[in-house]
């Protein structure tokens, strides 16, 4: 009964996504209030029905009803029941559900909180996000019904969650990720709404940026909590492996960071619009083509969803409808008269611009990189993988273009800058950061040129944020007052790059220092690596909830001090027999120690061993966590929500619809 | 260009790219096939497991035969070994290729699990895989009398894709035809 109840909600939700897509948009045609002041009401009622959905479906999962086919094939009665919640999106139907409550989320919240924003745009952004939502919901209905049932023949027990997912990580993972893919969605309604009213101002940039800035940072926490859980979870240490799946997580990122910065060019100076329009689109048709390659199958990868062609040719028509129509409204609509306000070359404008080039070829070349395989063979041209080499050979250096421009971006002005004042605000910072990076890499003994040329650019960019922040507080004179003026979009900005300056230092330490041993060990033995002995203590058998695994328990010493106990396993899990390999780690700001467990060999109770020594690995995560505090932070911003007395009146449309 | 059909370019592009994605939904991407298919096993000289031999390409061909790339370091050869094994009962011979592995190692694997192989081919170093193009084990080639190749399987062998997909070709290379 439970199951058919989140059905009927499912059609439900998707006939309110149907009138919100088209009653407030025609209302918005034809100037029709009664029309335009349903949007907010069916925005709620949207996110009602899909709740109940998927509190249907996350009852079903709960209480192991495996009559319900989704639950029969990824959960067990022997799973942690925090698993059991978790498997509904370890799965396409389930997380399909998931994507399209988080969208609904969006919508409601976007309703809710835009009583500043004119009738008439409100009208329209939620109409698009109705448009948006009718697309998910009937592919999840028509296509990939999580509410399936297996009946008359219901299975005695489930097949159980993939092992590979049974893990804390995995629990957040994707409910992160898919608010930063979805939250781009609010943005690409804006871009939407302005064409169609055909007002690309301040205004709307102002309108937009904060939902942007939010959903990149739940787009960088996703993907660093995606990286993580690989470097953990898959028993070899590394971090970030160029797969298609990563990548179609990635490009929306990147087109991100090129949006949220173009985004403040035309909110602070009203130039670069239709560019901003045409990177709103692209970032969220970056989510789209996403979706398309994880769920299509037209990809290898080793974490894409069961994949089906019905299923890959409905979202392919979906992508056409989305992306082809907003693409042409684009080219129909966006002015083509360039703004008159101009800017010198050397100027903020002009670093900001510079920042789009380079994260728009980053995101390009992903792309290539990501689709060429697809190419050649749709090509004839044969079979081929596009790996790490390539991927790397372009992105680095991409990066390391990006990050001289950074350190100046944040000291720079706005229109008009020169640059003998750059040359003197930022000599010191300069040569101080060559200096860090001529010595602090002595400090780990080896001396490695890449380690020092990312401490000198990291370097570089902390120092330039630091001489910025000391300017901006009055050089020190009354440094608390100083302080209490710094908006919260400074905080999140300086946050941001801050994050970035991390996760270049611990990119780059982490490849160039990270040592790894293969060894085959037996209890009693011990093994140095980077001035750790690894003493392999005892060989023994535990039991878990729904595994069974071998466990290796280690201890680390430095010298005659004991500095960890690491206990890696080598886990069978009983309801599919699958083999897992369960790391064992010393996290460490500075360094990492790292223990798994290969094969047994031999009688005697041996095993191959893998043993890592991962200097700063965690910058990087460090990083993208700055990174996403930051992008939060900005939204905290007063003037985002200082306009209500004012645009309260024009809030009935009449005022403002004969204008636009 | 006037600056209104500038504005197309971002739509032509797409256009582009999804009539690509359109022609990705036919294509399987996890299809491999070997740049070899039909044409003759490579040539090669390397030492045979656990005798005191040297293998060539002569010397392994003249009768239709399985060659299973296989080591003791991947779990799923493990999990085809007694298929394997079976089908050498029933008389299907197999060679093996003894792929990036121990000499020791994979002695003590055939003495505890049994040999289902005619011969095995130690390719310690990976050359013979490099030339036959091998992805990863297990991977299984059908090679006709003549010592072409004739079909190439990625995967482990078992009852389904033997039945299904070996079995057929095999029939016909006994007979002496080309699939």
């Amino acid at each position: 009964m439970i199951p058919e109840i989140g059905h009927f909600a499912l059609i439900m939700a998707l006939a309110l996504a149907l009138i919100l897509a088209i009653v407030p948009a025609w209302g918005a045609w034809c100037r029709n209030v009664a029309a335009m002041s349903l949007a907010p009401g069916l925005a709620m009622g949207l996110l009602f029905f899909v709740s109940i959905s998927f509190v249907c479906l996350a009852y079903a999962f709960l209480q192991d009803d495996f009559s319900v086919k989704v639950v029969a094939s990824n959960s067990n009665s022997l799973l942690p029941p925090v698993y059991k919640f978790s498997a509904l999106w370890g799965n396409h139907e389930g997380s399909l559900l998931l994507w399209a409550l988080i969208l609904c989320a969006w919508t409601a919240a976007v309703a809710l909180f835009s009583s500043q924003l004119p009738l008439l745009v409100l009208s329209r952004v939620l109409s698009v996000m109705g448009g948006v939502a009718v697309g998910f919901l009937s592919f999840s209905l028509l296509t990939s019904n999580p509410f399936e049932r297996l009946l008359p023949s219901i299975p005695s027990d489930g097949s159980d969650l993939n092992p590979l997912l049974q893990d804390p990580g995995l629990i957040i993972h994707p409910p992160l990720l898919y608010m930063g893919y979805v939250g781009f969605s609010v943005a690409f309604a804006f871009a939407i709404a302005a064409l169609l009213g055909g007002r690309l101002d301040a205004a709307w940039a102002r309108w937009s940026r904060p939902w942007t800035n939010v959903a990149w940072a739940f787009l960088s926490l996703g993907i660093m909590l995606g990286s993580w859980w690989a470097y953990y979870e898959l028993g070899w240490g590394g971090w970030w492996f160029w797969d298609p799946v990563e990548n179609a997580s990635f490009m929306p990122w990147l087109a991100g960071t090129a949006l949220i910065h173009s985004l403040a060019v035309t909110e602070k100076r009203g130039v670069f619009k239709s560019w901003t329009v045409l990177l709103a689109i692209f970032a969220f048709s970056l989510s789209l083509l996403g979706t398309f390659m994880v769920r299509s199958g037209v990809l290898t990868s080793v974490h894409a969803f069961a994949t089906d062609p019905a299923r890959g040719m409905f979202i392919l028509l979906f992508l056409a409808v989305v992306v082809g129509g907003s693409l042409t409204l684009y080219a129909l609509r966006a002015p083509t008269v360039s703004s008159r306000v101009g800017f010198s070359w050397v100027s903020r404008e002009s670093l900001l611009l510079l920042n789009n080039v380079v994260f728009l070829v980053a995101t390009l070349t992903v792309l290539f990189g990501t689709l060429f395989p697809l190419i050649m063979d749709a090509l004839a041209q044969g079979k081929y993988s596009v790996g790490p080499p390539y991927f790397n050979a372009v992105f680095v250096p991409l990066m390391a273009l990006l990050a001289p421009f950074m350190g100046l971006g944040p000291v720079s002005r706005f229109k008009r800058d020169t640059l003998p004042r750059w040359t003197s605000e930022l000599l010191v910072p300069a040569v101080a950061a060559i200096a860090c990076g001529l010595t602090l890499p002595l400090l780990h003994g080896e001396y490695n040129l890449w380690v020092a040329l990312a401490v000198t650019l990291a370097g570089w960019l902390l120092l330039g944020l630091l001489k910025d922040l000391w300017f901006r507080i009055g050089g020190g004179r009354d440094i608390p007052t100083g302080l209490r003026r710094i908006t919260p979009s400074y905080w999140g900005m300086f946050l941001a790059h801050l994050g970035f300056a991390a996760c270049v230092i611990g990119v780059v330490a982490t490849t160039q220092y990270s040592l790894e041993r293969d060894l085959k060990m037996s209890p009693g033995e011990r093994e140095e690596l980077a001035g750790y002995e690894y003493r392999f203590i005892e060989l023994a058998a535990v039991r878990g909830p729904n595994f069974v695994a071998d466990e290796a328990r280690f201890e680390v010493w430095s010298g005659s001090e004991l500095v960890a106990r690491l206990a890696p396993q080598k886990r069978r899990y009983l309801a599919t027999g699958s083999m897992m390999t369960e790391a064992a780690i010393d996290p460490g700001l500075f360094r990492d120690l790292y223990v798994a467990m290969g094969e047994p060999i031999g009688e005697e109770g041996a095993w191959a061993i893998r043993l890592h020594y991962k200097p700063m690995v965690r910058w990087m995560w460090l990083g993208a966590i700055f990174m996403g505090i930051g992008g939060i932070l900005t939204s905290f911003d007063k003037r985002y929500r200082t306009q209500r007395s004012t645009s309260r009146s024009s809030a009935t449309g009449a005022a403002h619809a004969t204008q636009a | 260009m006037p600056p209104r059909l500038k504005l197309f370019l971002p739509l032509i592009l797409f256009a582009i790219l999804a009539l690509f994605l359109l022609r990705g939904l036919e294509l399987d991407p996890k299809e491999l096939p070997s740049a070899l298919i039909d044409r003759p096993l490579p040539e090669f000289s390397l030492p045979a497991l656990g005798e005191e031999k040297t293998l060539n390409r002569v010397s392994v061909t003249g009768k239709a035969a399985l060659f299973n790339v296989w080591a003791t370091w991947c779990v799923s050869c493990r999990v085809e070994h007694p298929y394997l094994q079976q089908l050498a009962d029933n008389g299907v011979p197999i060679y093996g290729i003894n792929y990036k592995d121990e000499n020791a190692a994979a002695l003590k694997w055939l003495d505890e699990l049994g040999n289902p192989y005619l011969a095995n081919i130690v390719d310690a170093q990976g050359t013979l895989g490099l030339d036959l193009g091998v992805y990863g084990a297990p991977e299984t080639y059908l090679v006709d009398a003549q010592g072409v190749i004739r079909y190439r399987h990625v995967g482990v062998v078992d009852d389904r894709v033997w039945k299904t997909l070996l079995e057929p070709i095999y029939q016909q290379l006994l007979q002496g035809g080309s699939p």
